[in-house]
């Protein structure tokens, strides 16, 4: 996955899609947002007026924005990190996934000028150093089919493993209350992944993958 | 997006000083980003409030908490003072959006969000009158299946799409403001309007005014009480029906009792009519039947929504079975 986003073939391989018929018409568009030079007609430029500085997979960035550039689009438009994806834009699908400050966020509805000294973790910080637990899972247990939504998915899965370690507790929690226990059972898991939508319906592979990761545990309280 | 001028506000007087008729203030951004992209809110300005010191939940000496507006959704669903004293709030944040949306989400600004009515969501439509004052309201004559069953006006029908001030009303929690003018405290139940002639007017804030707390006071119904959300999918979906149901008993008699409905109407609705049926009665199926139907009493159903009056009266039944320990 890190290969993905750093090395030129995989460029080259976004821009072969970009180029290719109505899929790439809609995402031309989406693009404009990032590159002034191809805002249709009737959309304002962006200005780019304010300096934000952040760690984004642990490396300090500095980037001089619009303050309308969503978080997501900072990271694909300007900052070439296209493991991140865009799915609804508007919160509603979870394919733009990201951590801030190790905490699950929709990168879409976050407004980059918002992160001044936070910390960004997306899915190409996850892998330095061979595949990260919750990327071998998805691999063994084959937890998607298109992918569109997988580093959404793993993005969750890996937050989900913290939430789950720090005993907070979900809807489907038959007792919220401190120290009553929760066991991760796959209703849980379910509720708990329902901030990711997977177009291609891959829920039951994605369900064992989170198991396998969270490895059955229960939580402290 | 239309183009708009961002500041940080550093303190909570730099907040009310960037405030002004053509400006918002910015916290998670979950409801007002998304807005903005869809040309509903079109602010001038944001004051971003995410790095005000708002942001911790406390005990207060009558025995009650103290929230800041801040406090995000999912830290607030999981503190143990929110947990161990009101579940139910808990739970009814926990039954709303998504775990990423409730670690954006602030506690003021859950007050804030605005209706998920389709026809003040999408500008495609001309007619909305919380969208543009006098234009006349589409939902009315048409698509009208999440709408209100009570308290409408023949000028909106919209409901308000909050789990969390659903809760809140059932708690009688308290709202605290700060404007230019001072402090002010209003309880939930009054902090959102009915859309009367005037639904451009979700609540009852000044536009000058910061939500800086959420303030609950000490109760007895940590034992015993449930929220019940009622949705077209099993997570991640707005209420079609909620409920927060509250008891107090002595054995199997109810001393107090307190139900909130979410989902059918522009504020939560607080039942006091069905809370009063119930008080000094054994919580039977006679009992829960009587506070089920006083629940709704006086609903008008829209053409599309006649479904949510017998839903709501079952929610209120299973919720409030739930919360006395009989289901």
């Amino acid at each position: 996955m890190s290969r993905d986003s750093h090395d030129p073939p995989s460029e080259a391989r976004r821009r072969f899609v970009l180029g290719t018929g109505a899929l790439g018409a809609s995402l031309g568009a989406i693009d404009a947002l990032g590159a002034p030079k191809d805002v249709p007609g009737n959309a304002v430029a962006p200005e780019a007026t304010h300096r934000v500085r952040f760690r984004l997979n642990g490396e300090p960035r500095e980037l001089v924005l619009d303050p309308r550039v969503t978080l997501l689009d900072a990271l694909r438009e300007r900052l070439h990190m296209t493991g991140t994806k865009k799915g609804c834009d508007r919160g509603q699908c979870g394919a733009c996934t990201v951590l801030v400050d190790g905490r699950r966020v929709n990168s879409c509805l976050t407004l980059a000028v918002t992160l001044e000294g936070r910390d960004v973790t997306t899915i190409e910080g996850l892998s330095r150093g061979g595949l990260h637990p919750a990327q071998a899972a998805f691999l063994e247990r084959d937890a998607f089919q298109c992918g569109y939504c997988t580093p959404g998915q793993i993005m969750s899965c890996v937050a989900l493993v913290d939430e789950y370690r720090h005993g907070m507790p979900s809807y489907v929690s038959r007792d919220v209350r401190p120290g009553a226990g929760i066991a991760l059972s796959d209703e849980e898991i379910r509720e708990r992944m329902s901030g990711n939508i997977c177009r291609c319906g891959a829920y039951v592979n994605i369900v064992a993958a989170v198991r396998d990761v969270a490895g059955g545990g229960k939580a402290s309280s | 997006m239309r183009s708009f001028e961002y500041t940080s506000a550093r303190s909570i007087d730099e907040a009310l000083a960037g405030i002004g008729p053509d400006a918002k203030f910015l916290a998670g951004g979950t409801n007002l980003v998304d807005l903005m992209k869809g040309d509903v809110e079109k602010p001038a300005r944001l004051v971003d409030i995410n790095g005000l010191p708002l942001a911790d939940i406390a005990a207060t000496p009558a025995g009650g908490v103290r929230i800041g507006a801040m406090v995000r959704n999912s830290d607030c669903a999981s503190h143990p003072l929110i947990r161990e004293r009101y579940p139910l709030l808990s739970q009814a944040l926990l039954a709303g959006a998504s775990p990423q949306l409730r670690n954006m989400a602030s506690t003021g600004g859950n007050l804030m969000q605005r209706t998920r009515c389709y026809y003040f969501y999408d500008t495609a439509f001309d007619r909305c009158n919380k969208r543009v004052p006098g234009s006349g309201c589409a939902a009315l004559e048409g698509y009208n299946r999440i709408h209100a069953i009570l308290g409408a006006s023949s000028q909106c029908v919209a409901t308000h799409p909050s789990d969390m001030a659903v809760a809140l009303a059932a708690l009688d929690a308290m709202i605290e403001l700060l404007g230019r003018g001072g402090t002010r405290r209003i309880p939930a139940t009054q902090f959102h309007r009915l859309p009367g002639d005037t639904p451009q007017l979700d609540t009852n804030i000044e536009p000058d005014e910061l939500i800086v707390a959420v303030e609950l006071p000490p109760n007895g119904f940590a034992q015993r009480s449930h929220y019940l959300k009622v949705r077209d999918r099993a997570s991640y979906a707005f209420a079609l029906v909620s409920v927060a149901a509250a008891l107090e008993m002595d054995g199997n008699t109810v001393r107090t009792a307190r139900i909130a409905l979410g989902g059918v109407a522009h504020k939560p609705w607080r039942a006091m009519e069905a809370e009063s049926a119930l008080v000094g009665r054994r919580l039977d199926a006679t009992a829960i039947e009587r506070a089920a139907d006083a629940s709704v009493a006086g609903a008008k159903p829209l053409h599309d929504n006649a479904f949510k009056v017998a839903l709501a009266k079952r929610s209120v039944a299973r919720a409030l079975e739930v919360a006395g320990g009989a289901a």
